[in-house]
């Protein structure tokens, strides 16, 4: 038996940061546990990411993989609209624009249930491997 | 073991940050060091302009507050202070900070600066290759005012051998502000390109501060972050293999985690297996983050590989203006009434003819994830009733820019109701292009400010 497609925002299972450097942006994707990663491997690919920004008229995505991290590392080209000293834009560095990666929806596999994603919890969420541990 | 702290990551942190961390590696009992990273890609340039303005400025304006509270303790416990807050003015920075020591009662503190990344009038910037990631940015039209190269760890290594007990520098790769300290403590090798490596990335961890210990990090309820108005700022402890452990003072808040440490260990990363520096080529593929203890995390794995040919140099040229104006809609409609606001303005700067590039985003909506053209405004459909800000951006020569924001303020009494809040700023920018150098025409070396040559 087959369950409906489930679809959770890339934020759910995943956390990431931005850089910038000149015009080029980078924005780093990171699996909160081991059973995310094929997921990212995926469906977080150049394409999806270039769509996400096609409006800023990036020119390239290239995506990294590092296995031992569990995280991908995208490099976007001309994303920033100019970069820090040129752009209009309110984030200059584009600083925010992880959280434009982590909206991209990310279907999940059969055997992952969306209560086994990052949903988000009322009390702090720490270190999944020290946290808890003495939390005073 | 040797242990290097972070007192700040960038020209603007936090000032109360480098004490517990001086503390924590006095009480170690062993020396150490501690680094200041405040330059961004266009602070030279600024530094440059308010030289000019001023002969004794032109470093790190923080400078006055980031050491007094920290130099003695350093001084007493063989802690060295590394920072680049020299910017476009080294020498005044020394300056400064002699002048702090002999107002504590500290007599006779050495203190070398570190010179030869300035290179205004040294290299035909032109005749030279650009950057890659700016190779589609248009040709600067205004003057040059800044070329600095990012120069390696070599002469602040050189400079603690000599017996610098303060290190000034101006631009220098970020991650070499430790691996000086690194290579002067434990004698490495400058060809064992794996510990140049190891060096390396422990300077790239620590580099932006609190960015390793829960700043830029906390997402309530899935990352959360304790204490974050007291963050504990990173210190490395670094053995001779370098391979090192990512800790903070005890007391502190903030956390180092290996999810901490993987988002910075990525941060400002292009290719992984190729991070290029000064002083060797940082591959990060085979490197393994592993939490061995609360807020301490163990780093290993680095691999280095021959340095690159060229330095990369940062172009400062002045720019053009920038004009920002803003003006509030609350209530019943408001998205209505903020979304006419930019109609109206578009329209005023047509009916002017004023010769600016603009941008208009209503906060609240699609405002920093759009592109200049709105493309995601167009096609957002929230609530109609809210609390809207729109914003409005210019540039352009300084006069169009002027009348384009003041033509916001005009929105006062000629917009739609209910707008309110108008604030605006002019001021003029200053663009930045990176280059490619040859090594050859850049000579670095170190000396030291106050004492007979």
């Amino acid at each position: 038996m087959t369950r409906n497609r489930i679809t959770v925002p890339l934020h759910a299972i995943a956390h990431g940061r931005a850089g910038d450097k000149g015009n080029r942006l980078n924005v780093n994707v990171i699996a909160y546990r081991p059973e995310f990663w094929p997921i990212l491997l995926e469906q977080v690919t150049e394409a999806s990411i270039a769509a996400l920004f096609a409006h800023r008229g990036v020119t390239r995505v290239v995506r990294y993989e590092l296995p031992k991290l569990q995280a991908l590392n995208f490099v976007i080209d001309d994303a920033l609209e100019g970069g820090v000293n040129s752009s209009l834009s309110l984030d200059t560095h584009g600083k925010t624009l992880s959280f434009l990666v982590l909206d991209l929806p990310v279907e999940l596999p059969p055997h992952i249930m969306p209560s086994d994603t990052a949903i988000r919890s009322d009390t702090p969420n720490l270190d999944p491997v020290m946290g808890g541990v003495d939390n005073e | 073991m040797y242990r290097i702290g972070s007192g700040a990551g960038f020209s603007g942190d936090r000032i109360d940050a480098a004490q517990p961390v001086v503390e924590a590696i006095a009480a170690a009992g062993e020396g150490g060091a501690i680094i200041f990273e405040t330059i961004g890609e266009r602070t030279l340039a600024l530094g440059q302009i308010a030289k000019r303005r001023n002969p004794k400025a032109g470093y790190e304006p923080l400078l006055e507050q980031f050491l007094p509270p920290i130099l003695k303790t350093c001084v007493e416990n063989r802690i060295v202070i590394v920072g680049n807050f020299g910017c476009a003015n080294p020498r005044a920075a020394a300056d400064a900070i002699l002048a702090i020591a002999e107002g504590q009662g500290l007599p006779g503190v050495r203190v070398a600066v570190v010179e030869g990344d300035d290179l205004v009038g040294r290299v035909d910037i032109d005749a030279t290759e650009r950057w890659e990631g700016d190779r589609h940015l248009p040709a600067p039209s205004g003057d040059i005012i800044a070329v600095n190269a990012y120069i390696g760890a070599r002469p602040i290594a050189e400079a603690i051998r000599a017996g610098a007990q303060v290190v000034v520098t101006g631009r220098v790769a970020d991650p070499a502000l430790a691996l000086g300290p690194l290579v002067a403590h434990f004698g490495w090798d400058w060809s064992d390109l794996d510990l140049m490596a190891a060096g390396t990335l422990a300077g790239h961890l620590l580099e932006c501060g609190s960015q390793v210990s829960g700043g830029f990090f906390a997402d309530p309820g899935y990352k959360d972050v304790p204490d974050p108005a007291n963050i504990g700022f990173p210190i490395a402890e670094v053995e001779a293999d370098g391979t090192f452990v990512l800790t903070k003072a005890d007391g502190t808040g903030g956390c180092i985690d290996t999810r901490t440490v993987k988002e910075q260990l990525l941060y400002e990363i292009h290719d992984p297996a190729a991070y290029l520096t000064p002083d060797v080529t940082l591959d990060l593929t085979e490197v393994e983050v592993v939490a061995v203890g609360r807020d301490r995390v163990r780093v290993t794995g680095a691999r280095g590989h021959a340095a690159p040919a060229t330095l990369k140099a940062t172009v400062g040229y002045y720019g053009d203006w920038l004009g920002e104006a803003e003006i509030s809609y609350a209530g019943p409609n408001a998205f209505q009434r903020a979304r006419l606001a930019v109609t109206i303005i578009r329209e005023r700067i047509a009916k002017r003819a004023l010769d600016v590039t603009s941008r208009a985003d209503v906060i609240g909506t699609t405002s920093v994830f759009d592109d200049d053209g709105g493309t995601l405004f167009a096609e957002f459909r929230g609530k109609n009733d809210g609390d809207y800000r729109v914003r409005f951006a210019f540039g352009g020569e300084v006069a169009a820019v002027e009348a384009a924001v003041q033509e916001v303020n005009a929105l006062y009494c000629c917009g739609p109701a209910g707008g309110g809040g108008v604030r605006q700023n002019v001021r003029p920018r200053v663009r930045t292009v990176s280059h490619l150098v040859p090594r050859s025409l850049v000579s670095v070396s170190h000396s030291f400010i106050g004492e007979a040559p």
